[in-house]
């Protein structure tokens, strides 16, 4: 197996590992029966990392959300189906690597999957652009979007990206321009639509394929307003109170769907979902079939206007005439 | 005290003195252009639509002011007025987002970042809403999004052409992701306005940047932008450090936006309301019976 990329809140289970790997070791060199102590350890690292994963904050959250073995759009698209088929380009001369998309069935059932996708190393990442989609890839969502619409495919979005590529090029061609359009036409497509945010949902970046029916999350995925390093450093003025921020801007799964802005967490493997990335396939396939099994019983009006509906009803706000009515209803912090 | 000593206290008493000279636009009868350093005359400069006279830079101008150059006299309709913000999270950085609110409603009289209402342009109706950018940076919280949401929805039912005048630092930080998700609403809502064939502009002031840039401030059938103004997805100081790129000086400008397809039109604020005059004419805007209004 190559080698695990272990974060630093892992620590604490690498001498439990390095321990059972030596007992393996001398249980091979020796007749000396060691399956007891190998099971009596084992247990202990995975009862370790299960206590250390039910407590993440959601500053670690986010670095579960990053790891570099997280599955991918491309990995659960390889997990649900054997007809895939990537289709490529924004029919205005590019290609963006970073949002990739495609046909294919689950269960036999068509499907239009895109999602974004980032790269496990820094060869791959460079191709894929760390995930952050260029105009052109957002573009490129839309017309496969517009297609499957075309022809009645439920469409199944992944989200997973730091945000939308911010650079002189992006700016000049309409990044903007881009993510809106997509905002308001996903709006009037006839056909189901699933999103799932199956590592970091990074702001506009990730709302740009995130109109949808439902919207999923993986339990360590995170959906930020703004990035947690970005907002401390304009809230908080200083970069190293994105622990802080991480946890005041209520990112995690837990938070959103108590905001009602998610409609299902979906719990992952003890250790993340780079631990059993099947589990996690399986996990997400189920969720997806029982999601798109009620979608697809709905008449096509009435998915457009739940659709509205869903969006038209997320804002906490207060309406009161007397100003002094307002301030008391303002939950005061004290520290 | 030393001769340095005495030089450095005093150049410290010339900055404050000049800093609070600068914010303080209460009074004074005299304002120096920051851009060109003409001297005006105050009441000359309100009357020119907060516009200098010499160099032809556009101030920043608060909601009622944008309100009294476009509507007709007495026209403007306002809604929703009632809606104010709450701390849904509990936001806290180094001040607590409770206090910003109850800071910015006392400094601006507002309740939240934008005005909405009807008024009437040359007796043709118009929807409008009006972000106030000294309202916390202009930025969307529920608030924001809610009243614009609901002016596009009157606008739609009544067959009212919409101007959005945008301001706005993006998405407002401290509703976390419900301000994200105002994006996605109002979006939706142009969507339905736009399927009955009604016209719908925004118009891009100084700043408009972030999620209002991704969202409505795109989506105009017509999108008309003042001069000089800045307007952005990213800011330039975060591609410029983090991604190490050279910008050209007119970057994001509405001058820039224009020249790369994605302004229609850069109005003067004096023309602002001729133009629209036209538009709404051309597209069709029937005047309003002289009862209605």
């Amino acid at each position: 197996m190559a080698k695990r990329y272990l974060l630093d809140f892992e620590k604490p289970l690498v001498e439990l590992e390095k321990q059972i790997e030596q007992i393996k070791e001398l249980a091979r060199d020796s007749e000396v029966d060691v399956s007891q102590q190998l099971l009596q350890l084992e247990t202990l690292a995975a009862r370790r990392r299960e206590e250390i994963f039910k407590s993440l904050t959601p500053a670690q959250k986010i670095q579960v959300a990053r790891h570099p073995q997280r599955p991918s759009t491309l990995d659960f698209v390889q997990m649900f189906c054997d007809d895939w088929i990537e289709l490529h380009g924004d029919r205005n001369g590019g290609d963006d690597m970073a949002l990739i998309g495609g046909i294919g069935s689950i269960n036999n059932r068509p499907v239009l999957m895109l999602g974004h996708q980032k790269g496990r190393d820094t060869k791959e990442n460079v191709v894929r652009n760390f995930g952050m989609a260029k105009p052109g890839g957002y573009r490129k969502a839309l017309r496969l979007m517009q297609h499957a619409n075309r022809f009645s495919l439920p469409i199944l979005t992944f989200i997973d990206t730091p945000g939308a590529y911010a650079g002189l090029k992006a700016e000049e061609q309409g990044q903007g321009e881009a993510i809106a359009r997509n905002l308001r036409e996903m709006f009037g497509l006839k056909v189901p639509i699933v999103a799932t945010v199956i590592g970091e949902g990074g702001s506009g970046g990730a709302l740009g394929i995130g109109v949808a029916d439902r919207l999923l999350m993986f339990e360590h995925s995170v959906y930020t307003v703004a990035s947690p390093e970005a907002c401390a450093s304009i809230l908080w003025r200083d970069a190293a109170k994105a622990p802080e921020a991480a946890s005041a801007l209520k990112i995690t799964g837990k938070d959103l769907l108590k905001l009602g802005i998610i409609d299902e967490v979906l719990p992952e493997p003890s250790g993340g979902n780079n631990w059993a990335p099947l589990d996690a396939g399986n996990t997400l396939k189920e969720a997806i079939e029982k999601h798109l099994n009620a979608l697809l019983q709905m008449p096509e009006e009435e998915l457009i206007e739940e659709r509205y509906k869903k969006f038209r009803v997320l804002g906490k706000f207060i309406e009161a005439n007397n100003i002094e009515e307002i301030y008391s209803e303002i939950p005061q912090k004290t520290e | 005290m030393s001769l340095i000593d005495w030089f450095a206290a005093r150049r410290k008493d010339q900055f404050v003195g000049k800093v609070s000279q600068d914010t303080d636009e209460g009074d004074g009868l005299w304002v120096k252009c920051s851009e060109c350093s003409q001297v005006a005359y105050r009441k000359d400069l309100i009357s020119n639509c907060n516009v200098c006279s010499n160099c032809g830079h556009h101030n920043r101008i608060n909601s009622d002011e944008r309100i009294n150059i476009i509507a007709d006299k007495n026209s403007f309709e306002e809604f929703d007025r009632s809606l104010s913000p709450t701390d849904p999270l509990g936001f806290k950085d180094r001040r607590s987002y409770a206090d910003r609110i109850k800071e910015s409603q006392a400094g601006t009289g507002l309740r939240d970042g934008v005005v909405t209402g009807i008024c009437s342009v040359n007796s043709m109706p118009l929807a409008l809403a009006v972000m106030d950018f000294r309202f916390m940076g202009g930025s969307m919280g529920s608030v924001v999004g809610e009243k614009i949401t609901r002016i596009i929805e009157r606008a739609t039912l009544e067959n009212f052409p919409i101007l959005i005048v945008c301001a706005s630092g993006g998405a407002r930080m401290q509703e976390g992701m419900l301000s994200l998700m105002q994006m996605a609403k109002i979006s939706g809502a142009l969507k339905k306005h736009k399927e009955k064939n009604l016209l719908y502009m925004p118009l891009l002031t100084h700043p408009t940047t972030g999620g209002v840039t991704a969202s409505f401030a795109m989506l105009g059938d017509l999108i008309l932008a003042e001069p000089k103004a800045l307007i952005g997805f990213a800011g330039r100081r975060v591609i410029e450090q983090t991604l190490r790129e050279k910008l050209p000086d007119n970057f994001q400008t509405a001058e820039y936006l224009l020249a790369h397809g994605f302004v229609d039109v850069i109005v003067k604020r004096k023309d602002l309301k001729d133009t629209l005059t036209k538009i709404l004419k051309i597209h069709g805007v029937k005047e309003l019976a002289k009862t209605n209004i």
